[in-house]
């Protein structure tokens, strides 16, 4: 793919009636605006997958989901140029999710999942024409064979509610291991290592391949990321590829709601009831040691400047902390800088906005650190004892443990705000801003 | 009333087995860890393993990769639970004099990394993924324990003959379906030297596995879910039961169910059958059957017993004609699989790296060596019967040896026999088999690749 920051137009091969596969970085000259805007639409879409699975939304729902996200987000003006921008967004994302495993994995597993959807929605002759194109070494099943085997697809189809093969049904033997989500649920007769595949299963099958391929390339695209693309890029796409993998898609926090206001004299009141979990550690831990590390610091410091903690509040609030440990002269010297720098009063100039959940959720604390996400990063004693003291009650607090165990943080986040305000949280939580405006206009309102 | 087996078996009486002679030789009992040693100096068939754990990598083939074996993890459990873990060996020597020092209680195999286990600090340093598990047997673990709920001769860590056939059924089941369902092999069942048995399935394909795969054909085995809230811990949806729980069905567990487990556990005794009842979904058929069996707790013929002849009664009920709901007809069959189907433990099939208790280790509770299974001749395999370190020990003192290898001449003899005759030789045929092919297409392709 060749990146011209001129007005070329992309040239299109016309319209396609498939969905692509991705199977090879096209030939095509993308604006450099369009590289970026691209690939924002399509994280929206990924975004919205991604939240749809962990809250276990079922497959029904899911198919609604997607086409929702993939129609809001992935239109283009001319409609030759919507396989364009599919194409493109995809592998500019391919290109800013496969620098770590964290990242791979989550992309395969939310694009992987996309293109289930994308496929069982196409008619069946799109669904063939796709299969050809993956090159599938399998063949239907012939007459003879079929004939033998009737009985026991029937009772497979019969098993699982399905409607009985007729007789011209289309069926493919495979390898078991090609469909191992139709072995696990048994949808599949299998015999001697192969597994009997109905056309309107085809879908797993096709699923595998996706996967398969996507998963090496995105090793791939790292070797050549790291060996070859951040360094000859590094000051044109480098920079675009890294601000793209922390970007937030949510509600701007960056600039405070006119009632979220907060002033110093409340500070430690609202700590204990708004703040989610992540912040009131950290604003504990402040109080306690009177110093944070670095990662602690942004953390907690552009936070409160989203709540609406003035900047000059701010330089008093860390300070007296701060000059406890260090005294006035070095917390002047070397920490307020970075506190008038993250309200943009410094440096590049530039008004940071608080971290997301996903970028919390993402980060890597260190010794000494405590900032990051406590029901990704706690031991589950510690998160324990730390729901135990913002209230959490027992029963809830094995639900919230249950989801940290799953991985599934922005959950438990969400069951710990219900659990302590004791209301239901529809939207979920996705910033810790939010948490904290919604926490704010329950308290206020009720 | 008391549930007669007829099982041929039953006549032994257990623990006698010894005969007068032996008691003369006989080592104190249990187990402890000066006779461990001479089991490893004596009996462990240590070439075996190493052979079977080398996949004829150890030939002379040019397409023999040669640190195969190096790759493998083992873990030994040494005295106080010092547990060390990814021990690996250059040679069948090496290994057999690191077991022979250490003497572990307990020797685990890990799966084949992609490097040298006890290097992979070195490696750490390379970048992302250098050290990850390549090949695994796919391996089950049922467990006595599992079935907590549905045996009542015995509970946690003890089993009986009354109990046992719940680990035959689960063998005749999951090694029919490995076989003609998964076309398997080379599948080696053993004894887990307690309360359970191991699976260990060795084709190269199921080796070779990812851990979804893995995890496909576990799920594939799972018709239990167990809640401890739930009443039905076995529902089987659909009109019609899936081809492999069919004959799982008509294969084994109707006929187990209904000749040994219904009367060995007394499972519609005045005491249990309302556990029976609770899973019938249909209030008509309970009370009557509850009135039923009210009435003829005294009057019951004393030839046949109670619990095949109530299950009789209870299957006539379910299964008649008038019975229309799908959920009341399938209910018989609910109740066998509740009662009878294998329950394996999903975790340990799931992921590569799971360790699992090499065959022929001795169980430090129990001191029973972990002897292979034949699938094909379970039923007749007796857990209470199995050579224990003192018996092994007193045969060899008895000096019955006369030549080759020591454990020939002791009990443990025809279990290393089978090992090497019914398990290892065949796939170290086809292991060579697929070496010599894999070479022949390699050179192929580098002579293509030449020509390009």
């Amino acid at each position: 793919m060749e990146i011209v920051r001129s007005q070329t137009k992309a040239s299109g091969p016309g319209v396609i009636p498939t969905i692509p596969l991705y199977r090879c970085a096209p030939a095509l000259e993308v604006r450099l605006e369009d590289f970026e805007v691209f690939a924002i639409d399509r994280l929206r879409v990924l975004k919205g997958i991604s939240d749809g699975l962990s809250r276990g939304k079922k497959s029904d729902e899911m198919e609604k989901l997607v086409t929702h996200f993939w129609k809001s987000n992935m239109k283009h003006p001319i409609s030759s140029e919507v396989t364009n921008k599919d194409i493109i967004s995809h592998f500019v994302l391919r290109l800013v999710y496969c620098r770590t495993e964290e990242f791979r994995k989550w992309f395969l597993s939310i694009e992987t999942t996309l293109f289930r959807y994308r496929f069982q929605l196409q008619t069946s002759d799109v669904q063939r024409a796709l299969m050809a194109e993956f090159e599938l070494p399998y063949k239907a099943v012939g007459n003879v064979e079929y004939e033998g085997l009737k009985d026991k697809l029937t009772q497979v189809a019969r098993s699982i509610g399905q409607s009985l093969p007729s007789g011209n049904a289309v069926f493919y033997k495979v390898p078991f291991e090609e469909v191992p989500e139709l072995v696990a649920t048994r949808k599949v007769y299998i015999q001697k290592g192969h597994a009997y595949v109905a056309m309107n299963q085809v879908v797993s099958l096709v699923v595998t391949q996706f996967r398969s391929h996507l998963s090496k390339a995105l090793v791939l695209t790292n070797r050549k990321w790291t060996s070859m693309i951040r360094e000859k890029e590094s000051d044109r796409l480098t920079p675009i590829v890294e601000a793209l993998a922390t970007s937030y898609l949510g509600p701007d926090y960056s600039q405070p709601k006119e009632f979220a206001e907060i002033s110093l004299k409340d500070i430690d009141q609202v700590a204990k009831s708004s703040f989610p979990l992540c912040m009131r550690h950290l604003f504990e831990k402040l109080r306690e040691d009177h110093h944070l590390k670095h990662g602690g610091r942004m953390q907690l410091g552009l936070f409160l400047k989203g709540v609406g903690l003035p900047l000059d509040d701010a330089l008093v609030f860390w300070k007296s902390e701060f000059s406890r440990k260090v005294g006035t002269e070095r917390f002047d010297k070397e920490y307020a800088y970075g506190i008038r720098h993250n309200y943009g009063k410094e440096g590049k100039r530039v008004d940071y906005t608080p971290y997301s959940c996903q970028k919390i959720i993402s980060s890597t604390p260190g010794v000494g650190d405590h900032h990051g996400c406590p029901y990704r990063h706690f031991s589950e004693e510690n998160l324990r004892a730390a729901l135990g003291k913002m209230g959490v009650s027992s029963r809830a607090l094995e639900d919230v443990i249950d989801k940290a165990r799953n991985k599934h943080y922005q959950l438990a986040c969400t069951l710990t705000f219900e659990a302590v305000h004791n209301s239901s949280c529809d939207a979920g939580v996705n910033h810790p801003n939010q948490y904290f405006s919604d926490s704010q206009s329950i308290l206020k309102g009720g | 009333m008391t549930g007669e087996v007829e099982n041929g078996r039953d006549d032994m009486v257990i623990d006698e087995p010894q005969a007068e002679s032996m008691r003369i030789n006989a080592v104190p009992d249990g187990f402890n860890p000066n006779y461990l040693k001479v089991y490893y100096g004596k009996l462990f068939p240590h070439a075996d393993i190493f052979r079977w754990m080398s996949y004829g990598t150890d030939g002379k083939h040019p397409g023999c990769d040669q640190s195969f074996f190096g790759r493998r993890e083992f873990s030994f459990t040494l005295d106080n639970d010092i547990y060390l873990r990814f021990q690996s060996f250059n040679s069948a020597s090496d290994m057999e004099n690191a077991i022979k020092e250490k003497c572990p209680f307990k020797i685990d195999i890990g799966p084949v990394y992609s490097v040298d286990p006890a290097k992979r600090h070195a490696y750490a340093q390379a970048g992302d993924n250098v050290f990850t598990p390549v090949e695994r047997e796919l391996v089950f673990d049922i467990d006595m324990t599992d079935y907590d709920d549905v045996r009542y001769c015995c509970s946690g860590a003890d089993v009986c003959l009354d109990c046992w056939p719940l680990m035959t059924i689960a063998i005749k089941v999951l090694d029919a379906s490995l076989r003609d369902d998964f076309g398997f092999n080379h599948i080696l069942w053993v004894f887990s030297g307690r309360r359970g048995v191991h699976c260990w399935v060795c084709d190269a394909k199921a080796r070779r596995l990812n851990n979804e795969q893995r995890a496909a054909v576990a799920e594939y085995f799972r018709v239990y879910k167990g809640n401890e809230n739930s009443q039905k811990k076995v529902s089987l949806m659909g009109q019609a039961l899936h081809p492999f729980l069919a004959r799982s069905y008509t294969n084994v567990l109707k006929d187990f169910f209904e000749r040994k487990l219904l009367s060995s556990q007394q499972l519609l005794s005045e005491e249990r059958y309302e556990k029976i009842l609770d899973m019938i979904p249909d209030e008509g058929i309970t009370s009557e059957l509850r009135g039923k069996w009210q009435d003829n707790r005294r009057s019951s013929m004393a030839k046949e017993d109670i619990n095949v002849f109530r299950w009789d009664q209870l299957k006539h009920l379910l299964q008649s004609g008038k019975q229309k709901a799908p959920g009341v007809r399938r209910c018989v069959e609910e109740i066998v699989f509740s009662h009878a189907y294998p329950r394996i433990d999903m975790e340990v099939s799931k992921h590569m790296n799971h360790l699992l208790k090499a065959p022929f280790c001795v169980h430090p509770k129990t001191g029973r060596v972990c002897v292979p299974i034949d699938p094909d001749r379970c039923e007749e395999f007796d857990p209470t019967n199995v050579p224990t370190l003192s018996k092994l020990l007193g045969e060899i003192n008895m000096g019955l040896r006369t030549e080759g290898d020591e454990w020939d001449a002791t009990s443990l003899g025809q279990s290393v026999r089978y090992f090497r005759s019914s398990f290892l030789q065949p796939l170290l045929k086809s292991c060579k088999e697929e070496i010599e092919s894999s070479f022949i297409a390699k050179k192929e392709q580098s002579r293509n690749s030449l020509t390009w």
